[in-house]
């Protein structure tokens, strides 16, 4: 850019007049960064300094170095419009994490240096971003599934004052809890079970001005942004009608578990064994007739109840759901309360292995023991039932260690199954493989959303069908921007929770609809303006940034090069990193900007006994944790030289093999956790670099390198005394191999 | 009376819970065991019990009613209390015990040579005898409950004691002789008879 001008600053504040030359930094910038202007202030941050730099500004100069405290610091103070900012972290990396002592000086001023050199290469590569102007602006929300969860969802999002369109698969709202009897109690004392109240809240949904119900019908594609998303609403008539929204909300609940999978509890072979949602018609029936609860096989009176728990659930043998439903003990008590309720001289057993009844549900489980439920610690192994209609529950009891223990005489054996999400096609199974049965895994799957991404048509999922989330930091995101997973799809759960779910949903996608208004990401960039844009003669079509984008935000033109949609990006850069061509890049972070920086440092020969270290740190979990380390007072090796990257997804081979050309002589990746408890903000990011990485060794081969000159590390936020040991060790290790033959090329 | 000794509890039904509610001192709280365990870790002599306390909670929920009342367990607590400390659900662990000592004793249940039980019904009729414990006749009657000859072993282990005693004057040697009752023996006895007719007709014994 012709009219570029820098204008480099330092601070004198905080020590770093005391601990740093800074007039040397100054002319660092000046000489060796080409700043236009430099300036020192004895406290930057305070209204003089900032003054200091808008004058600056106000007089042409458009790229702003800052040396001073970490980026992370400060931010509102060093917020100029319309320039780019370049932050120098000389106060929490450079002298807070270096020794204060004399002799130390020599080492830290040439760290510093080094800082001030990278974030003049920085601004002259980078530009403040501006929107992209195709953002949409729609604000109507569309929640898919008219259960608990969706009804909740469109009543806030509605109480919000946002226009909501519902769209229900069946003829009526309510879902699953429109089949209850009555539900966990949610209230003081929780002691009781309560009614649902699902009638009160489907009618507060269809009398909403601002909610337009579509029943029988089904979202049969959907295509677009955040902001500009476009939905057939297809009727079972077949009428398909088009509607415009700006963010989703699928909410399609759960299926309960195939029951007849479990012969061996009796299920299929005698109406006298239920499961749970069997129970709930056998008590609703009842209730509608005002009379008791009867035997299905012969309408005589109930006298004994047994409850068996996680059936066909926790299953280890990789037969049944693997995991917990978690709502099931507390739903197997309140059944057995239904019967003490009718008759409290009715025997009712609950065979448990772990009985798990989360928060409020310790009060209801000690209510169900007032009320004279048996609990019974053991693992049942096959329920009989005779040829009169009397069952006999085979058990193990673990408490008293009797493997032959028998319940005889029992009246209704309930099965406590657990819930399969309905999360559509798993996109990551391709659509011709086939599980252990043989079954085509795509076959039978009908997709939720459609959706015309090149990704596939739903959600990722995480684990056993539920859908993806990052569990740790932002638990109703999905991996589809602007598309929100609430209640047991997301993962198992009751109604209580199920209402909070949705809650968080609701606000989530209202979220969405404004910052995509905004042409701004989402979490965890919220507020970014920047958006990836390539550069279309050099793309090679390779698709990988379509394939290894952990959002899914990149689809296919008619000419077959990526299109990106800024609405779904999240910023990551993982397309940027993932480019073998490097034609990828954003206004403010590009191979440039970041590989500039890495050559911009000054490499002492051979002899200086000086290494050089190259440190991509994440900024969402490492870099904070350098930081923090600088203000514990942690020090580590004068040799490093970080920089913070969005993600480790977006590290693009060339910079390292660059940084390894260059004479550095160690190169550290630092990111968070990836693989099934990955904590990458980016879900993917991580867990790509990690893949990318293992292919390194060819590189160091090529270049006759050692192993050890690349390392890559977990670290999660709160790892601050772990980093600078981490830091440390690799310098111990570069030492021990002695220094890279590349300097001086 | 015979006949609920002679019911069959049947197999975690409720059954013998509601009799154990109905006639164990502090029954009620049986059902609100949850089976952490803790009393049972936290008993000192818990390794030394055939069925600690959580097992025979949830044995009288399995309805396990000849084994519960016949066995040496519940007549090994020694009433420190370290379980209803720790208890998470409160249950007065140690009371239950008694009760449940108490209720197969008077069922004629209880095992006939366990020492605990044997001894308390010695304390019972030495104390009740006089309205006061007199020490020596008792002493001497646990030494020789099991012959001459433990007797005397136990006596010469147990002299250091018994020596000491004597000289704080906490013995009185001519018991067997000149024990002092107290006062209005008779009324006692009254009290004491009154008391019982009142428990057995809460507890179903009574005639
Ligand atoms: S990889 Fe990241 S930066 Fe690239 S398009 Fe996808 S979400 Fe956006
Ligand atoms: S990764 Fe690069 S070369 Fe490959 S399709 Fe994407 S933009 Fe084109
Ligand atoms: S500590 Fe209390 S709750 Fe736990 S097993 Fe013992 S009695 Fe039951
Ligand atoms: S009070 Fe009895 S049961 Fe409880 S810990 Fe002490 S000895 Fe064991």
């Amino acid at each position: 850019m012709a009219d570029m001008k820098i204008g480099a600053y330092v601070c004198q504040g905080c020590g770093l007049g005391e601990r740093l030359d800074t007039k040397a930094l100054t002319l660092v910038a000046q000489k060796e960064g080409k700043a236009h202007v430099v300036r020192e202030h004895e406290f930057l941050c305070n209204s003089q300094g900032v003054a200091m730099i808008q004058k600056d500004i106000d007089e042409g100069v458009n790229r702003v170095v800052i040396g001073a405290c970490s980026r992370r610091a400060k931010a509102e103070a060093f917020n100029f419009e319309n320039v780019a900012v370049s932050r120098v972290n000389l106060r929490e990396q450079v002298i807070w994490s270096q020794p204060a002592a004399e002799e130390a000086r020599e080492l830290t001023q040439e760290m510093a240096a080094d800082y001030m050199r990278m974030g003049c290469a920085e601004a002259k590569k980078i530009v403040a971003p501006t929107p992209n102007p195709e953002h949409g602006t729609n604000k109507r929300i569309l929640v898919v599934g008219g259960g608990v969860t969706g009804m909740t969802a469109a009543l806030e999002a509605a109480r919000a004052g946002y226009e909501v369109l519902l769209v229900e698969k069946a003829g009526t709202l309510g879902g699953y809890m429109a089949k209850l009897h009555k539900r966990i109690p949610y209230r003081e004392p929780f002691a009781d079970p309560q009614a649902t109240g699902v009638e009160a809240m489907a009618a507060a949904v269809t009398q909403d001005p601002r909610i337009t119900v579509f029943l029988n019908s089904t979202t049969t594609r959907t295509s677009g942004a955040p902001g500009r998303f476009s939905v057939d609403i297809t009727a079972e008539s077949g009428g398909t009608k088009t509607e415009n929204v700006g963010a989703i909300v699928m909410a399609s609940g759960f299926t309960p578990y195939d029951a007849t999978k479990l012969p061996e509890f009796g299920y299929g072979k005698s109406q006298n064994v239920v499961d749970q949602a069997g129970l709930e018609a056998l008590a609703r029936a009842a209730a509608a007739r005002g009379e008791p609860m009867r035997r299905p096989s012969d309408g005589k009176e109930i006298k004994s109840v047994v409850f068996v728990q996680c059936a066909g659930q926790r299953d280890a043998t990789g037969t049944h759901l693997k995991y917990c439903s978690g709502h099931c003990c507390n739903t197997s008590m309140k059944q057995a309360m239904y019967f003490k309720e009718q008759n409290p001289d009715i025997d009712t057993a609950i065979i448990y292995t772990d009985l798990r009844t989360p928060g409020n549900g310790e009060d209801f489980y000690r209510s169900a023991q007032r009320k004279g439920v048996i609990f019974t610690k053991g693992k049942v192994a096959q329920v009989e039932v005779g040829g009169n209609g009397s069952a006999t529950v085979h058990f193990h009891d673990l408490i008293l260690d009797d493997k032959a223990a028998t319940m005889s005489g029992v009246d209704l054996v309930v099965l406590a199954t657990g819930q399969v999400p309905n999360s559509g096609v798993n996109i990551d199974i391709p659509p011709d493989a086939q599980d252990i049965d043989g079954v085509k895994a795509g076959e039978h799957a009908v997709s939720v959303l459609n959706l015309t991404y090149r990704q596939g048509p739903d959600i990722p999922q995480l684990k056993y069908g539920f859908t993806d989330s990052h569990f740790i930091c932002f638990p109703y995101e999905t991996r589809r921007t602007g598309i929100y997973a609430a209640g047991p799809v997301r993962r198992p759960m009751d109604i209580a929770q199920a209402v909070e779910d949705a809650t968080g949903a609701a606000l989530k996608a209202i979220q969405a609809v404004e910052n995509a208004g905004l042409g701004r990401a989402a979490h965890p960039r919220s507020g970014d303006l920047s958006f990836p844009t390539f550069r279309r003669e050099g793309c090679t079509q390779c698709k990988r940034c379509t394939v290894e984008c952990p959002f899914g935000a990149i689809d296919e033109d008619e000419q077959r090069y990526p299109q990106f949609n800024e609405g779904r990006c999240r910023r990551c850069g993982t397309c940027m990193g993932a480019c073998p061509v490097r034609v990828i890049s954003f206004e403010n972070y590009s191979v440039d900007s970041v590989g500039s920086q890495i050559k911009a440092i000054d490499v002492p020969d051979e002899f200086s006994e000086k290494p050089r270290i190259l440190l991509l740190a994440c900024e969402n979990d490492a870099y904070p944790a350098l930081d923090m380390a600088g203000v514990s007072g942690h020090t580590s090796s004068a040799f490093i030289r970080p920089v913070p990257v969005r993600c480790l997804g977006s590290v693009n081979m060339i910079w390292i093999t660059d940084a390894l050309n260059s004479g550095y002589d160690g190169v550290m990746l630092m990111g968070c956790r990836h693989g099934d408890e990955y904590q990458c903000h980016f879900v993917k990011g991580s867990e790509l670099a990690n893949y990318r990485m293992s292919k390194i060794d060819d590189t160091l081969k090529n270049l006759n390198l050692e192993k050890d000159r690349v390392r890559l590390l977990e670290v999660a936020i709160a790892a601050i005394a772990r980093v600078p040991e981490l830091i440390n060790d690799y310098a111990a290790k570069i030492q021990e191999i002695g220094m890279s033959p590349f300097k001086g090329f | 009376m015979g006949d609920i000794n002679t019911a069959m509890a049947e197999q975690y039904r409720n059954n013998f819970l509601k009799e154990v509610e109905a006639n164990v001192e502090e029954g009620q709280w049986v059902k609100m065991c949850m089976q952490c365990g803790v009393c049972s870790g936290s008993c000192p002599l818990g390794p030394a019990w055939e069925h600690p306390p959580q097992e025979i909670f949830m044995m009288i929920r399995a309805g396990r009613r000849e084994e519960v009342l016949k066995s040496e367990s519940m007549w090994m607590c020694t009433s420190c209390y370290n379980c209803i400390v720790r208890c998470p659900r409160e249950l007065p662990i140690t009371h239950i015990m008694h009760g449940l000592a108490n209720y197969a004793h008077r069922l004629g249940l209880a095992p006939k040579m366990n020492p605990t039980r044997r001894f308390a019904k010695m304390f019972w009729n030495n104390l009740t005898k006089s309205g006061r414990v007199n020490e020596i006749e008792l002493s001497v009657g646990l030494y020789f409950m099991d012959g001459f000859k433990t007797g005397i072993a136990r006596a010469w282990a147990m002299k250091d004691i018994g020596l000491g005693m004597l000289k704080t004057r906490r013995l009185n040697p001519f018991g067997f002789v000149s024990h002092k009752g107290c006062k209005d023996k008779k009324g006692i006895h009254r009290m004491l008879k009154k008391a019982r007719e009142i428990e057995d007709r809460r507890k179903g014994f009574a005639a």
